[in-house]
Formats: structure tokens, C-alpha cells, sequence
């Protein structure tokens, strides 16, 4: 966690910003990241983000359920308890599959829904800085992480030029606190723009 | 758009493979029809006729699931399907081929009198039999014959309309209010042909054509199960035409993005079938009734196990494994080996749906059923390759053509 400087530029056109991306990349600079009202497809690739690896944990965690599903049925109705239902055998496998599929689904969800708060850092009471209110509302918002050798002039006035509405220059915690909106920082107020 | 290339032309290679085909097809169908179709022994007769019905009841499912694939995603507005919708309209031009031929096929086994086949044709058992006779309401010649007449006419009829329809999307740019209208007709078209398809493929032909060979034992899954067996053959079936026309240069619009969902629609289908095949499985063997068992008797430990289990392998487990990743479904060999792999598993299943009861004794599967299958893809093949050569590959002036060229997964 560390105070870092970005510079911000807000769009209010996905074909506006795609291009933006594109050319800033090409630029060499380094793309926090691109925060969108919406889900825009292809932004994804082209911001250069590796695929997800969510589902492949996701995999993992369903296998996991079916093992355990299966595992302790087979061991509760062949060893610990064996109960005679309907003159079934005690290994009744077409029986136990409901309930591994279901077990299988619970762990892959739940899992997978935990795996998910963890990589995008959600969770209750945990907080991030909003770099530009209208963010989730109707703009595109762009953030590019400054280094020591960053022109922030240069760079605000590279992305006017490529169609920002409005830039500025931002310093501010890149990473999570613990917190509340309401006592400490109110996300919609207006924040003073530190000049560059 | 003028430099794609929308003309098929039929590849003589293609030509010589599919007469090939149709040959041995042909030469093995007339062979098994002389030596065993017209023999005296009934065992032989059945034997013949089982293994001509359940290749031609596939191969006409098949073909219409390509209808319905089009229906379904007409209605619900889906455009990424236009970049390829010739292919699917080029294999359901086939329903009225193979659907005469089943027609033909079933037709002489009813007024044939083949009631080692279908056992409710035999009048003196029936009367005798108080489950049968409960049954004479829907399984009796009359209802039979005029239900599957019906069937097979209305598919060729509505497809024929829809294909027509879309015809007009070559012909000129549509403006805004034509485009609504065009749209908005096709909507109409293929509700009714999804409405018809509901109430055969969905409902009564499976059991009238294939389940009442045991005439005493019923499933409510049964044609849903066999729904979906030919639905995912079928989109196996398109995604084969598809990866063999990118492969020859065509289709230059539709990309490894449209691939994907047609992988996801084989993927997707493939777990239903599971689902269903289980929910038959499971509940019948839970319960363990004798008069519902009799079914699963012979197949899961009679002559039929390996067959069975096989069936269960190719169609759930290979699907599941291998098709689960995101770069298979984008990977045109592995899609092109799992169509193929998922087309002869649910060929399987419906051999082991027919002949399971038919040849209770003893697995049938040898050179005349892959002869008579060589028949049919045979026709496929030049048959499909035909319709394709007569009209555009793509359909210039649609209104979701653009959506579908942008189509992104």
C-alpha cells in the first residue's frame, strides 16, 4: 500500500477509447486501469490483461466437491454406517450422483465466489479510491500509473489529444484500506485536482 | 464484401468420395435387404429393417435439428448465426430426402405386418393384452401412418418456407421498414416450425417411431432424449460443414468466435443428454419395477453393457473433458475430432435405442450398419455440397449481418 501518482483521463465514447488505449500503450506507458460504466467487450484484450485463470480454479474447486461428495457418501454407507434402503446395494452410485453434482456446483460456486472478492479485493468494509466519480455512471475512465520520469503535462496533454474530455493528475493509494465511506471519505465529493 | 468468395463449387474430390460412399452404401443396403429383408427367417427380417430404421430415423433428426438450430436462434434474434446460416439451411434441404426414406421405411414395416418390430401391429395380441389395448389409441396403424405423414411433410414444408424467406436477403439492401418486416416474418416462420418441431421430435415421434418397439414400456424422457441426442449430433454436424468450407477458403466472415459458440452449443447439449439419459436411468432404477426395468435389463446387463457403457463414455465423458476449455472450442482440429467423435456416439446411441430391443440377444453392430451409414453420409455429402453451391454463402444484405461479423465471445 503506497501513495503512487496517476494521471487520469475520462472518455465519454468506447470508440474514442479504444484507440486511446491502443496508442498509449504503444507509447510505453503503463495503464493502471480502464474503469467503464459497463462491460465493453474486447477491452480486455485490447489493455493486454492475460486471460482470467478463474475458471481454472474453478475446475479444481468442482473436482474438489465431487471428491468429497463421493468420498465421504461411499465411506459413511459401505463402512462407517451401511443402512439397507430398498434392497439397494450399500455402493448405490446412481443414488450418490444428485448429491456429488450438487456438492460439485456448491464448492465450484462458493469457490469461485471467493476467489473472485479476492483477486478484484472486495470484501466488506474494504475500500479503494474512486479516481473519478462519474466512473460508474457514464464516463470511461483511464488511469495511467506516473513513474519518476513521467511528463505529467506531456501526458495529459497526449491523451486530449486523443480524445479525453477531461485529465487530470492524481495522487492516491493504489491499493485497499480498511474503512467506511460515510465517516472517512465521501466518494461523490469533489476532490481538489493536485496541480502537476 | 466483393472480393468474398459466396460461390461454392463442388469439389470433384467430394463428387468421387460421395458416389464412393453411396456405392458401398448402396451395394451393402441392397445385399442386407436380399439376403435378409425379404428372407423368410424373421430373426433376418428384423434384423435388416431395425438397422435400415434406426440409420434413417438419425440421419432425418439430424438434418432437421439444423432446422431447428435456425428456428431457435431466428426467434431469439441471435445474429451471430448469419456469417454461416447457408450451412445449416443446406443440410436441412436433406428432410425431405431422408424423410421419404423413413417414410417408406416405416410404411413397410406397418402394412409389412413387422410385428416382431413394432409389436402393436399384431390385432390378436392386442385384444388379448389390456396394456396394449389402453394403448390402441395412439398406437394403431391408422394414427401412425397419418401422424407420420403429417410429420414428415410439415418439417419439409415449414423448413422450405423459412429457407425461402431468407432467400429475399440476397436479392437487393432492404431499408429500415422492409428489414423490421423481414425480420418480423421470419419470426412468424420459424415459431411455426418450432411449434411443429415441439410437438413431434419433441413429444410424439420419438415414441411412436421408436419407443413403441417395446410397446408395454413407456418413458416420458424418451423424446426429449432423443431430441437432444439428434440436436447435438446435428450441431456437430454444422460444425463440421463450417471448418470444412473455412478449410477450402470460404467463409472468410465467420471466424474462431462463431466456432466457439458452435463448440458451446456441442459442449452444452452434450450435458443435457447426460442430464436426461441419468434422470431416465436413475429413476427407473430407484423405483426397480420390473415393468420398467425390462428396458434397462438387457442393455446394462445383457449383451448390451459394453455398448452401453460406451455409449455413456463417447457422448458424456470426452465432451465433458475435452470440450470444457475455452481454447478447445476455439481450436478447429480438436472441434473437428469431438464432431465426429459426438456424430458416431449418438449413431451409437440411437443403434443401441433400436436394435437394443430389437436383437436383445446379441450385438448386432457389424458391416451392415456401417454400410448403411456409409450410404447416408454419402448422400449428405453430395447432397449438402449441391445445396451450398446453388445460393451465396452468405447472405449480403441481412439485416444482422453486421453483428454477425462482429460477433465477439
Amino acid at each position: 500500500m503506497a501513495k503512487k501518482k496517476f494521471v487520469v483521463g475520462c472518455f465519454d465514447d468506447e470508440a474514442v477509447l479504444f484507440p486511446a488505449v491502443k496508442k498509449v500503450r504503444t507509447a510505453g506507458y503503463k495503464i493502471h486501469d480502464v474503469y467503464t460504466p459497463f462491460a465493453v467487450h474486447g477491452l480486455d484484450h485490447a489493455m493486454g490483461l492475460r486471460e482470467t485463470s478463474l475458471h481454472t480454479a474453478g475446475f479444481i474447486y468442482g473436482i474438489t466437491g465431487t471428491a468429497t461428495a463421493l468420498s465421504s457418501i461411499s465411506w459413511i454407507f459401505t463402512k462407517d454406517w451401511p443402512l439397507n434402503i430398498g434392497g439397494k446395494p450399500h455402493f448405490a452410485l446412481p443414488a450418490w450422483i444428485p448429491i456429488m453434482f450438487e456438492l460439485t456446483v456448491l464448492f465450484a460456486a462458493v469457490g469461485m465466489v471467493l476467489t473472485f472478492c479476492y483477486l478484484c479485493q472486495l470484501a466488506p468494509f474494504v475500500k479503494k479510491h474512486h479516481f473519478h466519480a462519474r466512473a460508474t455512471d457514464d464516463l470511461f475512465v483511464m488511469v495511467i500509473e506516473c513513474t519518476d520520469k513521467t511528463n505529467t503535462d506531456d501526458l495529459q496533454a497526449f491523451l486530449a489529444s486523443n480524445g479525453a474530455l477531461e485529465t487530470k493528475v492524481e495522487v492516491a493509494e493504489d491499493g485497499w484500506w480498511l474503512g467506511r465511506y460515510d465517516k472517512d471519505e465521501m466518494p461523490f465529493e469533489e476532490k481538489q485536482i493536485v496541480a502537476a | 464484401m466483393a472480393s468474398l468468395r459466396t460461390q461454392f463449387e463442388v469439389p470433384g474430390k467430394m463428387k468421387t468420395w460421395s458416389y464412393a460412399l453411396i456405392g458401398l452404401g448402396l451395394a451393402a443396403l441392397l445385399y442386407g435387404m436380399f439376403t435378409k429383408g425379404f428372407s423368410s427367417d424373421e430373426h433376418e427380417q428384423v434384423h435388416f429393417w431395425g438397422t435400415l430404421m434406426y440409420n434413417t430415423i438419425f440421419w432425418t433428426l439430424i438434418c432437421n435439428a439444423s432446422m431447428f438450430f435456425i428456428s431457435v436462434t431466428t426467434l431469439a434474434q441471435a445474429g451471430f448465426t448469419q456469417t454461416f446460416r447457408r450451412i445449416p439451411e443446406a443440410i436441412s434441404t436433406l428432410v425431405p430426402i431422408f424423410g421419404a426414406i423413413t417414410f417408406a421405411v416405416l410404411l413397410y414395416i406397418v402394412f409389412g405386418h413387422k410385428h416382431h418390430i413394432y409389436h402393436w401391429l399384431d390385432t390378436e395380441a392386442v385384444a388379448a393384452d389390456p396394456i396394449l389395448k389402453g394403448k390402441a389409441g395412439f398406437l394403431n396403424p391408422t394414427f401412425f401412418v397419418i401422424w407420420t405423414t403429417l410429420t414428415i411433410a410439415l418439417w419439409s414444408f415449414l423448413g422450405w418456407r423459412i429457407r425461402k424467406l431468407n432467400d429475399e436477403a440476397d436479392a437487393g439492401p432492404m431499408d429500415r421498414e422492409t428489414s423490421e418486416k423481414f425480420i418480423h416474418r421470419g419470426t412468424v416462420r420459424t415459431a411455426m416450425f418450432t411449434v411443429w418441431f415441439g410437438l413431434t421430435v419433441g413429444s410424439t415421434v420419438p415414441w411412436l417411431w421408436m419407443m413403441s418397439i417395446d410397446a408395454h414400456w413407456y418413458s416420458t424422457m424418451y423424446s426429449w432424449y432423443t431430441f437432444v441426442s439428434s440436436f447435438v449430433a446435428g450441431m456437430s454436424l454444422i460444425a463440421l460443414w463450417v471448418i470444412y468450407l473455412k478449410n477450402k477458403g470460404y467463409l472468410e466472415l465467420t471466424s474462431q468466435e462463431h466456432l466457439h459458440d458452435i463448440g458451446k452449443f456441442m459442449f452444452a447439449f452434450s450435458i443435457f443428454w447426460t442430464y436426461l439419459w441419468f434422470s431416465q436411468y436413475m429413476l427407473i432404477w430407484y423405483a426397480n419395477i420390473p415393468e420398467e426395468t425390462v428396458y434397462f435389463k438387457h442393455r446394462t446387463q445383457g449383451a448390451y453393457k459394453g455398448i452401453f457403457f460406451f455409449n455413456l463414455i463417447v457422448n458424456f465423458l470426452c465432451p465433458l473433458l475435452i470440450l470444457m476449455k475455452r481454447s478447445a472450442k476455439r481450436n478447429y482440429t480438436l472441434v473437428t475430432f469431438m464432431a465426429v467423435l459426438i456424430i458416431f456416439g449418438h449413431w451409437i446411441d440411437f443403434y443401441q435405442m433400436v436394435m437394443g430391443s430389437l436383437m436383445q440377444d446379441h450385438v448386432t453392430l457389424g458391416w451392415m450398419d456401417f454400410g448403411i451409414l456409409a450410404f447416408f453420409v454419402g448422400v449428405m455429402i453430395l447432397f449438402v455440397g449441391t445445396a451450398l453451391s446453388k445460393k451465396p454463402l452468405i447472405s449480403k444484405y441481412h439485416p444482422y449481418l453486421k453483428e454477425s461479423v462482429i460477433h465477439q465471445v
